[in-house]
């Protein structure tokens, strides 16, 4: 087993939040409830679940963009929460987001060029202009992109190629870590694939580590090495990929793989859905005990009482659920 | 069974700064009573505006219908008065959009923009509508539709929203509903609801759908028969057992081995379509697809294909070299 490049504990990231005209304070947020995982140097970990359950949240804390209310953020050996902001800045060099709208993270003024060039020169990793024009264009040769769109602006490229730009601006600093928020998630179905494949390729070469966050349960499988099931703030399961997927041991898991459906009209006819109840409870004012336990098929008394710990259930798969 | 919509040749065409974009171009496709058929395919392959042209909601002068029929129980719609036209739109054929918060009118209770369709088109009073805008909301899983009723939209959650409009849809007994990326803006256990209600009501109440997707796992469960979509021509068409058993267009191939599969053991690789899809202002003389195809010949440059015949059911593909895909399938 490798080393730890990405240690996270006892995460948590309250937003406080505001009621009526004169905006008093109503409580907090939980957008981040306590989350703790490692990432080993060179393994993607993937991390799913719905809209609001903290999974990006979770990546801005890490990334730093978001200071976290509580927890420890240990990269590279080095606990970086409470770092200053120059001290950040390096820090930003080895750790990279690649965001899931291209198009509204690559400034529209700049040309593809341009883009790439600016964090070379303003981190100074490579000061001389013509020796920064050779790296502009191995890093488009890198992600699949021709010399000439350099001279081109964003909106006149695709939402594929726009991903492409995204992904070499990340490389441009050559960062150990890139946490990858959504990024296939709005692109058409033919192209998701060329960008995952690229992902991978570049993990490859470059001995890349990813944190991928996702909803699409299918995507996840494919490009992670293990996975963590997140759940309204909390993690619910975490496991190596086959084991998850094989043998998710939180009703929240299965409830989420059952519901993806598959590309098989056959498979389809006779497979039984398992159709959660209700919706996503607010994370202003979670349920008691297990936050699932509203919408848990198999919810006894101790579920609404007592809050379950993220338990090694077997060896590396990890729940959080008193019936595992 | 009878036919309840038949599109007939149908042509749409937006004019913008960079040229006529034809988002459909020259398609036909009909819906039988009762059935769910899917419009498949990704973004810009014509499968909304197929959907707004037989609502006749697009907007001039950017945009407008070119040529074709959208024959409605023997009536051509785009030959209706827009007083007739109203009628339609509110009582035979319903319509689910993506993205409810858009569609639904944020300063009116959800109560007042149910009951208008219902007052307007079915006639009924103040008190009847009520009584059955309740009913609707019971029928789509929300409940205590009276307090809901009082209520605005912003006070309902993304899934709710989507039920309101499936009530909506549904509140005039319509034969056909029409709903473009339903679930798309939806969760997964969300969709999974959605859906769920969706064909459950479809089958009771009898009332035929045409579901747009770009989801293919959404088709196999919920589609009888499936029409794929790319650069506004339909390629492909079968019942949806037959398009995922004998897939007979090298792009309806392209789709199904691109996305990863939960059901299979995961592959080490995935195989993505080459290429950028098209530009819809620049569209090739011959198949818009020749440019990403694997199977690519000088014929596929020079003439577009017309849909022939490819398997049992209606199966019909457009493509030249279908017999080549069908050799390789059995071999």
């Amino acid at each position: 087993m490798s080393e730890a490049l990405l240690e996270v504990s006892g995460l948590a990231k309250h937003f406080p939040a505001h009621a009526g005209a004169f905006r008093r304070g109503a409580g907090a947020v939980r957008a981040v409830d306590g989350v703790d995982f490692t990432i080993r140097r060179g393994e993607t970990l993937g991390l799913v679940g719905e809209s609001g359950c903290g999974k990006t949240t979770t990546g801005r804390c890490v990334l730093q963009l978001e200071r976290p209310t509580r927890g420890r953020i240990v990269f590279e050996g080095v606990d970086i929460t409470g770092q200053s902001q120059q001290d950040l800045r390096q820090v930003r060099r080895r750790m990279q987001v690649i965001f899931q709208d291209p198009y509204s993270s690559l400034n529209p003024r700049m040309t593809v060029g341009e883009i790439l060039a600016e964090p070379i020169k303003v981190h100074g990793i490579i000061r001389d202009p013509a020796k920064r024009q050779a790296r502009v264009r191995q890093l488009l040769e890198e992600v699949g992109l021709l010399p000439q769109h350099a001279q081109r602006y964003p909106h006149q490229l695709s939402g594929g190629q726009r991903q492409r730009v995204g992904i070499a601006r990340a490389l441009a600093m050559e960062p150990s870590l890139i946490i990858c928020d959504e990024p296939v998630s709005a692109l058409d179905v033919s192209i998701q694939a060329q960008i995952i494949n690229l992902l991978e390729d570049l993990q490859a070469r470059l001995g890349l580590t990813y944190l991928f966050i996702a909803h699409d349960l299918s995507v996840v499988r494919h490009i992670s090495d293990r996975v963590a099931v997140m759940y309204l703030g909390k993690i619910v399961e975490l496991a190596d990929r086959q084991a998850l997927y094989e043998d998710p041991l939180h009703p929240y898991t299965r409830a989420l793989l059952s519901a993806v459906p598959i590309p098989d009209p056959k498979l389809e006819a006779t497979r039984e859905r398992m159709v959660l109840r209700g919706e996503v409870p607010s994370s202003l004012n979670p349920p008691s005990g297990c936050v699932f336990h509203p919408r848990c098929p198999i919810a006894v008394d101790r579920c609404s009482a007592e809050i379950p710990p993220l338990r090694e259930i077997k060896p590396g798969h990890w729940a959080a659920c008193h019936l595992a | 069974m009878a036919k309840l919509l038949e599109v007939q040749e149908l042509r749409t065409a937006f004019t913008s700064a960079s040229g006529v974009v034809r988002a459909v171009n020259g398609v036909s496709w009909d819906v039988e009573e009762g059935e769910t058929v899917a419009l498949v395919g990704e973004s810009g392959c014509g499968k909304s505006v197929s959907a707004l042209s037989i609502m006749r909601l697009v907007d001039p002068p950017a945009g407008r219908i070119e040529a074709g029929k959208v024959m409605y129980k023997g009536r051509d719609l785009l030959k209706l008065s827009e007083e007739e036209m109203r009628h339609v739109r509110g009582r035979e054929i319903g319509m689910i959009f993506q993205e409810p918060m858009t569609s639904l009118n944020p300063v009116l209770t959800i109560g007042r923009q149910l009951t208008e369709g219902l007052e307007i088109h079915v006639k009924l009073d103040a008190a009847a509508a009520r009584e059955r805008a309740i009913e609707l909301l019971g029928l789509v899983g929300i409940p205590d539709g009276a307090r809901r009723l009082s209520q605005y939209p912003h006070q309902f959650s993304g899934g709710m929203r989507q039920r309101m409009m499936i009530a909506m849809a549904l509140a005039c007994n319509p034969s056909l509903v029409l709903a473009d990326e339903p679930t798309t803006a939806l969760d997964v256990t969300i969709q999974a609801q959605i859906l769920e209600l969706m064909r459950g009501l479809s089958k009771r109440l009898g009332v035929a759908m045409v579901i747009n997707t770009h989801n293919l796992g959404v088709v196999a469960r919920y589609a009888d028969r499936v029409n794929v979509m790319y650069a506004g021509r339909i390629i492909e068409r079968a019942t949806a057992a037959e398009l995922y058993a004998n897939p007979r267009h090298p792009y309806t191939l392209g789709l199904l081995h691109s996305v990863p599969r939960l059901d299979e053991p995961r592959r080490a690789r995935l195989h993505p379509i080459d290429g950028q899809p098209p530009d819809l202002s620049r569209l090739p003389p011959g198949c818009a697809f020749a440019p990403r195809c694997a199977y690519r010949v000088a014929r596929c440059d020079a003439e577009v294909p017309e849909l022939t015949p490819a398997g049992p059911g209606g199966h019909v593909s457009a493509c030249w070299e279908s017999a080549r895909l069908i050799r390789e399938a059995a071999a």
